[in-house]
């Protein structure tokens, strides 16, 4: 394997998070080097995507460092925050596409807001970008018109149009048939190599994870129970990591008693 | 006990209020410092304004002829139809323009407005936007209110203009009333003080109207007392037309007595 630079795009600290009384995420400390794919992977409602947004100050932390392309999240103001995400790209799950543009409007968006470019030039960049999700032809169509995968790879085609060093993915997979899910996972894998970006990806599929990921994060309830790369989360003997692997229901030997307090309980 | 509760619910009006406050200011902040976009705002006073002149201009011809018909039968009992123009036309640019505009816009703009902006909440757009370096006040909310402080004015002065059209078919051509004496009356009456207020109300207005909507589209994942999705939407903009509507005939009586 190549030797990577060792600089960290991403480092988060003794995270705690709560949403109301609800401690949502417990110590999370996690880091990313530049040029990794890490992939963030758990159960659903495990809290990958509260930790997203944590990371991108879409929330505002009360416990914990989040340090994002080496500056503290927490730390920024206003103006300074909105300059640093110009250099990230997220990948929302539904896409978060605008209803009211067309997909060309949309993926145009941030070259048009943050960039003096000519139209020309803008246009060229979002066509180069809707081949590359393999979307030609569609940048006159409106969200609505298109598919769930088509409007994710156009999230996706509108997250990297800006060329960001590190990029965020929630979900590219879920839900897709597994053809456009290898060829997301492809895309991911090309973007790292061809345009050298750093990318972190959040995923609850396995397939997906282990072909794609330099390092997995394993999350559990709000706490991460391993960070390694695909051999040592083979070898891992963590019971509840071996469910996860051999996709087994989590099982808990059944109480009939206790079950049916459960049930009946007030 | 119940006093307790009274001060979770004044505590929570307040918060509220501080939260729509804060919106406001960096809605306004954005208005002022540049780059500006030209076409955000365009568009916008194409959907408050140009879209709505059809339905300003219906409500303010039955309204003004309304008006000349209640008072005619009125003013006939006291032998005064001289005063017929005066009637009309300061009830309309001190009252009825302004108000009657203001809650056409409510339910035309005001509510599609509430339910785009939530629906662009709970999709993850305007975190989207966020995360691509654009401040969401400044490219969804400050082009909404400026261009509801430009064009509400203009759309009530359309409503008077129309109104007192009205009022002229119905007391000069249906009713005899002479023509010379309904708009002589109506000059020698209806002040600049008048128009002043008629203008300042609906400045006032345009900037309530939206500012509700907007807000409670902006943050309807902050009320944590409901459900969120399609149901949160259509929750918040019935709320958003409520509250807009109570806060225009509530600062209405406001203004009015602050003016007189
Ligand atoms: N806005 C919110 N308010 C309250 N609780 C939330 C909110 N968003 C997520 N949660 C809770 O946080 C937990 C983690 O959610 P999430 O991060 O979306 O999980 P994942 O993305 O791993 O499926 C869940 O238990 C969910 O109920
Ligand atoms: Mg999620």
């Amino acid at each position: 394997m190549v030797k990577r630079n060792t600089e960290n795009v991403l480092e988060v600290s003794e995270l705690n998070t709560w949403y109301g009384d609800r401690k949502i995420l417990s110590d999370i400390n996690l880091s990313v080097s530049r040029n990794e794919i890490m992939v963030i992977m758990g159960h659903s409602g495990s809290g990958k995507s509260t930790l997203l947004r944590y990371i991108l100050g879409l929330e505002k932390i009360k416990e914990g460092i989040i340090k994002l392309l080496n500056k503290e999240v927490a730390k920024l103001s206003k103006d300074e925050l909105y300059k640093l995400r110009k250099r990230i790209g997220v990948a929302f799950q539904s896409g978060a596409l605008f209803n009211s543009m067309t997909v060309g409007e949309n993926i145009e968006l941030p070259l048009h807001e943050n960039t003096d470019l000519d139209e020309n030039t803008i246009k060229i960049m979002s066509r180069i970008k809707l081949e590359l999700m393999q979307l030609s032809g569609t940048e006159s169509l409106m969200p609505a018109e298109l598919s769930g995968g088509m409007l994710k790879r156009a999230g996706l085609a509108r997250a990297v149009i800006m060329d960001p060093e590190l990029l965020f993915f929630d979900e590219p997979s879920a839900g897709l048939d597994p053809i456009t899910s290898a060829h997301l996972d492809n895309l991911i894998l090309q973007l790292r190599d061809t345009l050298n970006m750093s990318i972190i990806v959040v995923t609850h599929e396995l397939e997906s994870a282990f072909k794609i990921a330099d390092r997995i994060t394993i999350l559990d309830k709000g706490e991460i129970i391993l960070v390694g790369s695909k051999e040592v989360i083979k070898k891992s003997n963590d019971s509840r990591i071996i469910n996860m692997l051999e996709r087994r229901a989590i099982s808990n030997p059944l109480d009939a008693k206790d079950y049916l307090n459960r049930l009946t309980k007030k | 006990m119940r006093l307790q509760l009274k001060k979770i619910m004044l505590s929570n009006i307040l918060i509220r209020l501080g939260i729509a406050g804060i919106f406001l200011y960096e809605a306004i902040r954005s208005l002022l410092i540049p780059p500006y976009s030209i076409n955000l705002l365009l568009k916008q006073i194409l959907f408050v304004g140009a879209r709505s002149v059809l339905v300003i201009v219906v409500a303010g011809l039955f309204v003004g002829m309304v008006i000349a018909l209640q008072f005619y039968d009125t003013l006939v009992r006291f032998g005064s139809i001289s005063l017929l123009g005066s009637a009309v036309g300061l009830s309309l640019t001190r009252e009825l323009g302004p108000v009657l505009t203001a809650l056409m816009v409510i339910g035309r703009t005001g509510s599609a407005m509430c339910a785009e902006i939530g629906i662009m909440r709970i999709d993850n757009q305007i975190d989207a936007l966020e995360c691509m370096g654009i401040d969401p006040h400044r490219y969804l909310i400050s082009p909404r209110i400026l261009a509801g402080i430009l064009c509400v004015p203009i759309l009530t002065a359309i409503f008077i203009v129309v109104g007192i059209f009205g009022g002229y078919f119905v007391g000069v051509i249906l009713f005899d009333v002479s023509a010379g004496s309904f708009f002589q009356n109506m000059n020698d009456a209806v002040l600049n003080r008048d128009l002043c207020m008629g203008l300042t109300k609906s400045i006032v207005f345009g900037l309530l109207i939206v500012w509700i909507s907007c807000e409670r589209g902006f943050n309807l994942h902050l009320d944590k007392s409901g459900a969120y999705g399609s149901e949160g939407v259509s929750r918040i903009t019935t709320e958003a037309v409520v509250i807009s509507s109570i806060t225009i005939l509530f600062s209405d009586y406001l203004l009015s007595a602050l003016i007189l």
